[in-house]
């Protein structure tokens, strides 16, 4: 099989999976207890701490760990949302393509009187620092925008957000899952208050992630309980899972500039060999764009058929289409790029792993292209498009 | 456990009366392109008999799937019985589909269902 959904999520790394067995054994005591054993444990959790917040330039006190990114999500912005109600502030600037984590938890503010301005993504999924200012009113409480799209891979100029959230005082999130072990980051250098990450996203495992926040700014609990994490998350901290995450981001960070110089060239042939698809339109800029990310639209047909036939070939993918969500509507993030339903509907999303060779590319390549036109041969869609009835989109 | 049963996969990976009818009795279209599903239906029929039966589909695999099946479903069978089709048989012949995915097989017995009303209305 070739694995190509490392957006969805990730193999755990042959680290993360020893460290993790390991401390599961051995290494089980509760933080909390006074006894060495316990204590033990606790010195697992705080160098990952340490570990962690290295990565990004943080210090480890301003490290929390969470269940993963919804979480850290929904933490992070509830927080900002408490702490500007205070003084009066209930308006929040995100985007339209974040993940449903960070949407869902702006709807729920909505609800509650916030008023919310979702920025244009333009075409090429690109936020406008500019218009970030511009958005900015008196009453803004945080601004909170993706680091890195998780279906079309662009990253935004997080830095000149950051610099434009600093110079008018407002709070600022990133939801970084897709950037983190991705991409280097460091949160004083680029203004970051708030940002989330989750494990599995970089070879760790599922249901672990972190929440970095600036000293000084005052979390809201989630979850009431017991005074673990400083007292801003209840519950007995996942230990193996946490520490695992550690090591795989160690690995993760230190292979960046490797695993850049390798996918780079292999993203680019797919994106240049998909290309070659009459009727095909890559989503999202090709340049600010993670180097494992691609995703195209293909004219004429539905996603869903075509992520079976490639299953068929031994190709894991995903595609943005209604069918695969279970819902009505096509994704959302190609919707905010402008793509219209017609044609969101026959995307695919290929997110290739370090393993990935060039072999491997141009088998996905050849694969997608005699996909694709076998389902155009039976699609009355294309038929009426190359008659000449109605006109190509893409 | 698999998104689709056996029968759905079969039919999406082999769909039988794939492709047009130039010359066809009857020809219907729905769906549309915006809810991601379109299926067009072409019969030749002969003495009150379905004696052929094509489908195009752009839609996901249950909709294949459920084109393909609501064809063979009617073909060789006398236009009173292909009128008759409904979608729970079209599912059922299929093993069943998920809930989310019935809509397919209502979209398969209403393509079918155009298609007899075209043949009708040119009569
Ligand atoms: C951009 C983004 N944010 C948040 C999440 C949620 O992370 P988790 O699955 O760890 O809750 C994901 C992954 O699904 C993601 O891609």
């Amino acid at each position: 099989m070739i694995y190509a959904d490392n957006a969805a999520t990730t193999a755990m790394s042959e680290a993360a999976i020893s460290r993790m067995t390991e401390l599961i054994r051995d290494t089980y005591g509760n933080p909390s207890s006074l006894y060495s054993f316990g204590q033990k444990a606790k010195e697992v959790l705080e160098q990952a701490r340490e570990d962690v917040a290295a990565v990004i330039g943080a210090e480890p006190r301003e490290i929390l760990f969470t269940s993963g990114g919804s979480e850290a999500d929904n933490q992070a912005i509830i927080s900002a949302a408490r702490i500007g109600e205070k003084s009066g502030k209930k308006h929040i600037v995100s985007s339209a393509f974040e993940h449903h984590a960070v949407l869902h938890t702006l709807n729920k503010l909505a609800k509650e009187g916030f008023e919310i301005t979702l920025l244009d993504v333009h075409e090429d999924g690109i936020i406008r620092p500019e218009e970030v200012d511009k958005s900015i009113r008196n009453d803004t409480c945080l601004v909170t925008i993706m680091y890195a799209n998780n279906e079309i891979g662009t990253i935004q100029d997080i830095k000149a957000i950051g610099a434009v959230c600093k110079a008018r005082g407002v709070l600022f999130h990133t939801d970084a899952v897709q950037a983190v072990g991705h991409l280097k980051i460091d949160v004083k250098e680029e203004n970051i208050d708030l940002l989330s990450a989750s494990a599995h996203k970089f070879h760790g495992p599922k249901g672990v992630g972190f929440l970095y926040a600036r000293k000084g700014i005052r979390l809201t609990n989630l979850i009431e309980g017991g005074a673990q994490e400083k007292g801003k998350r209840a519950g007995t901290e996942n230990v193996p899972g946490i520490a695992a995450m550690a090591a795989a981001l160690k690995e993760a960070y230190a292979a960046i500039d490797v695993n850049t110089a390798h996918l780079v060239p292999i993203r680019d042939r797919i994106i240049a060999g998909l290309g070659e698809i009459p009727h095909s339109a890559l989503n999202g800029d090709a340049a600010s764009r993670l180097p494992g990310n691609i995703n195209y639209c293909f004219e004429g047909i539905e996603g869903e058929s075509l992520l079976l036939l490639l299953d068929d070939k031994g190709i894991a993918a995903s595609s943005g289409s209604a069918c695969t969500s279970g819902s009505l509507d096509p994704s959302h993030v190609l919707l905010a790029i402008g793509r219209v339903h017609d044609v969101a509907h026959g995307s695919l999303r290929l997110s290739i792993g370090e393993d990935i060779t060039e072999e491997d590319a141009d088998y996905i390549i050849s694969s997608v292209k005699e996909v694709v036109e076998y389902l155009r041969g039976f699609s009355p869609v294309w038929r009426d498009l190359v008659a000449g009835k109605g006109s190509f989109i893409l | 456990m698999a998104l689709y049963s056996e029968k759905v996969m079969d039919h999406f990976r082999h769909p039988r009366n794939v492709g047009v009818i130039e010359d066809a009795d009857g020809v219907g279209e729905v769906g549309n392109a915006k809810c991601g599903d379109i299926m067009k239906m072409y019969l030749k029929i002969e003495d009150g008999i379905v004696v052929d039966v094509k489908f195009e589909t752009f839609g996901c695999g249950s909709a294949i799937a459920s084109s393909s099946m609501a064809t063979e479903l009617i073909k060789g069978k006398p236009v009173e019985e292909a009128r008759k089709l409904t979608n729970k048989a079209v599912a059922e012949a299929l093993d069943g589909l998920p809930d989310y995915k019935m809509h397919c097989s209502v979209l398969a017995q209403e393509a079918i269902e155009a298609a007899l009303e075209d043949y009708e209305s040119k009569k």
